[in-house]
């Protein structure tokens, strides 16, 4: 790092203009990866907070995939779940979006519906037919309800059992009632119509506490189910699906941006100091130590303009974002993004000064190099 | 003995031929002597120079630095090689414009994977040796082309090479000048022991050497009449030199 270090000093406007860049794509990857987590978990904390393993859809139709917006599955198949080996909790739970009012206040919510003492829900055990236990954000929605006060979810008069969580879904906070409750509140083809003793006994989705022995496969061409892990649930949320995705699109470009940016400077850098190279090769230089010496630079120089980028960010995200907006500063959507900032960056550097081991010590002889 | 050539014959691709650089050259350059080699240009003085450096491998005979034979070493055997027995002087001085005149210097030892704060004392003796102790704190655009080429020449001594080579050194100063540095180099030479090989094309500066060889075509020989220099070496120098080809 001899001469990396003094090249650093010598020319500081073109570092710091590389640096400046850096830093600066930095902040958006930083900005955009909070804002993405953020925005995931209004979409997904209610399921990734679920205590189970697993979750069983009801079978979607050939070539299609399942859907927390299409499946319903009844108590016939939550029960037939609870006997297959290996599963040792099976937990019907109802989901639906509706509107929950309180006083002249109403809000969007998500109706998760449960049995009563389930453990799907916080404080599962103060839910029965006429109370709900409510998200803190949905309480606060409601214009800040406590145990005790009365709101109505789609028309439905029901106390606030408990205000407990952060849980929310598809960008709505939930309200977990019981799922008689749910079912009255959903629409008819959530709801189900099953008849017999199942009559009006469904849910969306059975929640599935499993053990290596399960063979869930075969468990679900015998129930009509098709079961995926929790995340992989998380696709079944379509608006989950389509905005994380486009999101981690625009975050992947970043990072190649960066990335390749990074490698241009380094190259046209390395270039201009073939002739260095050449004469450093020519006194005995070994190869190794000016790739050393040119890598140590580019991760100075990255390290310096990512911190800066993730500093920043995270000075916005805490004292400039307004509440409003879902932004969420974790060292996961910090600290991550900064690494891959690094890596990939080192990857852009390493690509272009490899063209030092090209360079002929024998150029640095005579007058023309 | 510091620098044994013996037999060198270098060719290079020519279109569909090969071009001879080098033709059966055989030369030998004790410690503490100055061989200057002579000719015109293209006559295959720089090729001799690269051959002597290691930077290049000649297609038949066998160069020797410091009694290690070259032949067969690896490429980071040369490296290793070069980086501790050789100093080369470059007809440009090639100094790297980021580092002073001391770190040009320090250099040498960062790159053997020495501490450069620990040749400090070193580098500012060499640079007292070559009368730029009060410039050590300069950068190459803040020198003078004599004393831009006085630091590289005490760069090239920083290792402590047992082989000089030294590229037409004078090409880019005025005469003045020019002599002045060839006056260092040949005292440098006879206070630190190296076998010195100076390539110059500026018949003026013949005369500080020890001896003098011509190359013509590829192949060397004796100096022309009436060039102003001794043929031969000087007997002071006590060299023993042999050209063949």
């Amino acid at each position: 790092m001899f001469v990396a270090w003094r090249d650093l000093r010598f020319a500081k406007g073109r570092f710091a203009l590389m640096g400046a860049v850096i830093t600066l794509i930095t902040l958006l990857v930083g900005l955009l990866s909070a804002l993405s987590a953020g925005l995931a978990r209004q979409n997904i904390s209610a399921i990734t907070g679920l205590p189970a393993d697993r979750i069983a859809f009801a079978a979607p139709g050939p070539g299609r995939s399942p859907s927390y917006g299409d499946s319903t599955v009844t108590a016939r198949q939550w029960r037939r779940w609870a006997e297959v080996p290996g599963v040792t909790r099976a937990e019907p739970l109802g989901i639906t979006s509706t509107k929950a009012t309180a006083g002249d206040r109403s809000a969007p919510v998500s109706a998760f519906g449960v049995r009563a003492g389930s453990r799907l829900a916080p404080d599962g055990g103060a839910i029965h037919d006429r109370t709900a236990v409510l998200s803190a954000a949905a309480a606060a929605g409601l214009g800040g309800l406590a145990p005790g006060d009365t709101f109505a979810l789609a028309g439905r008069r029901l106390t606030v059992a408990a205000v407990a969580g952060d849980a929310s879904f598809s960008h709505t906070p939930v309200i977990w009632t019981a799922l008689s409750t749910w079912a009255s509140v959903a629409p008819p083809g959530a709801a189900g119509t099953a008849a017999g003793p199942d009559a009006g006994a469904t849910a969306t989705v059975i929640a599935l506490d499993t053990t290596a022995g399960a063979d869930v496969a075969a468990a679900d061409r015998a129930i009509g189910t098709r079961t995926v892990t929790k995340d992989g649930s998380l696709s079944a949320i379509g608006s989950y699906a389509s905005e994380n995705g486009s999101l981690q699109l625009m975050r992947g470009f970043l990072f190649a941006i960066s990335a390749l940016v990074v490698g241009a400077f380094f190259t046209v850098w390395t270039i201009q100091r073939a002739g260095d190279i050449a004469v450093l090769k020519a006194l005995g230089a070994s190869t190794a130590h000016l790739l050393k010496d040119a890598l140590g630079q580019a991760a100075a120089l990255l390290v310096v303009g990512t911190l800066l980028g993730t500093g920043i960010a995270a000075a916005l995200g805490a004292l400039v974002v307004p509440d409003t907006v879902p932004f969420l500063l974790t060292p996961a959507t910090v600290l991550a993004p900064a690494a891959v900032m690094i890596l990939l960056g080192a990857l852009g550097a390493a690509l272009s000064v490899r063209r030092i081991t090209s360079v002929d010590p024998l150029t640095a002889l005579g007058s023309a190099r | 003995m510091s620098l044994d050539l013996s037999d060198v014959t270098l060719t290079y691709p020519d279109g569909d031929d090969r071009l001879t650089a080098l033709d059966h050259v055989t030369l030998h350059v004790p410690r503490g002597t100055l061989t200057a080699v002579a000719g015109p240009s293209g006559s295959g003085k720089s090729s001799l120079l690269a051959v002597a450096a290691t930077l290049v491998t000649p297609d038949a005979g066998t160069v020797s630095v410091d009694g290690v034979t070259t032949t067969g070493l690896s490429r980071a055997e040369l490296t290793g090689l070069r980086r501790r027995t050789i100093g080369i002087v470059f007809q440009q001085p090639h100094l790297l414009p980021s580092l002073t005149a001391l770190e040009q210097l320090q250099l040498m030892a960062s790159i053997d994977g020495r501490s450069p704060a620990g040749a400090r004392g070193r580098a500012l003796e060499l640079l007292a040796a070559v009368g730029l102790a009060d410039r050590a704190g300069r950068r190459p655009h803040q020198l003078s082309g004599g004393q831009r080429q006085r630091v590289g020449i005490a760069r090239a001594l920083m290792n402590e090479p047992t082989l000089l080579l030294v590229d037409e050194p004078t090409s880019a100063l005025d005469h003045e000048r020019g002599a002045a540095v060839v006056d260092l180099i040949t005292r440098l030479t006879r206070e630190r022991g190296t076998a010195t090989v100076l390539v110059t094309h500026d018949r003026t500066h013949l005369r500080a050497a020890d001896r003098i060889v011509e190359v013509d075509d590829g192949r060397l020989g004796d100096p022309p009449s009436g060039s102003g220099t001794s043929v031969g070496y000087r007997p002071q120098g006590g060299v023993t030199a042999t050209m063949s080809g």
